[in-house]
């Protein structure tokens, strides 16, 4: 049996992720007190989502760590759900 | 065989990436993913749609922030204890693996009643299923990933059991990571809702 052996962050590096990814929560929710920040306030608040999402689907989900492969499985389905998201508005006429 | 060359790695040496079975089990469960990111992409995009559609019911003014920053942090904390559950399973410490997997467990309960407690709050406050296209697709959004959660504890809880009764050996290693996967993705899914649905005012 195979057995490859393949390297995964230590739990410092862990907890020290929680606190990035509650220190950008913060800071989220601060944002979007903010009123005066117009259209950027949206633009900023889909960043640091998207910055989150990355980053749990990077460490915690060990995607960095793993095998190529895997990483094409999530692209496609983030593709594929993006796909949905713009059909779905596009056939409710929303553009 | 060390991969790593600092602190920041450790090595797992019953990951057995390279073993058919393991990887297509891995693989089945990140196709499953992919699928589950087209349904909840569906259901985001039907919120948006339809987030100002009242019908002169309550809207996005009743979203209680500060309670939902509140859930938030909480699921973010249980990815960290089930990661950190992960770890201790693959370096075989199964009681330090349990003692994360218990603390996950109460944080998605803490979450799931939380949620319970927002749901009520805006039915007093006039927001049901049948009130609004608002309020439909915020209680079916919202009320899924509830039920993934939900589905996710009754994993945990059974890897616990599986775990007291010694049935979570090295060799089944597997199960515990194949979860921590999908509690992930219950929290990255949570990462667009919190933004997508509660902080963005569009």
């Amino acid at each position: 049996m195979a057995t490859a052996t393949h390297a995964h962050p230590t739990a410092k590096t862990y907890w020290l992720i929680a606190a990035f990814l509650v220190a950008v929560t913060a800071i989220e929710i601060g944002i979007s007190y903010v009123e005066f920040l117009g259209p950027a306030q949206g633009v900023l608040l889909v960043t640091f989502g998207v910055v989150k999402f990355f980053t749990v689907v990077a460490v915690f989900m060990h995607l960095r760590y793993d095998v190529r492969q895997y990483r094409m499985l999530f692209l496609f389905g983030i593709v594929g759900a993006l796909v949905v998201f713009a059909v779905v508005l596009a056939a409710m006429q929303a553009f | 065989m060390a991969v790593a060359t600092d602190d920041v790695f450790e090595e797992h040496d019953f990951e057995s990436t390279g073993d058919p079975i393991h990887r297509t089990r891995k693989t089945a469960m990140w196709i499953w993913l992919g699928s589950e990111a087209f349904f909840f992409g569906a259901m985001i995009s039907t919120f948006l749609l339809y987030r100002n559609s009242t019908n002169d019911g309550p809207g996005a003014e009743i979203f209680n922030i500060p309670f939902t920053s509140a859930s938030s942090f909480i699921l973010l904390m249980s990815s960290l204890t089930m990661v950190l559950a992960d770890s201790a399973f693959q370096r075989r410490d199964q009681r330090q693996g349990r003692i994360w997997l218990i603390g996950t467990v109460g944080l998605g309960l803490t979450f799931l009643a939380g949620q319970i407690f927002e749901f009520t709050e805006f039915v007093e406050e006039g927001l049901t299923l049948s009130t609004s296209p608002f309020g439909s697709s915020f209680y079916m959004l919202t009320g899924f990933h509830g039920a993934h959660v939900a589905a996710g504890v009754l994993m945990l809880s059974l890897l616990i059991a599986f775990s007291l009764r010694g049935r979570l050996s090295a060799d089944h290693g597997m199960n515990v990571e194949l979860t921590a996967l999908y509690w992930h993705f219950v929290d990255i899914v949570w990462i667009v809702i919190f933004t997508v649905v509660y902080l963005l005012q569009i």
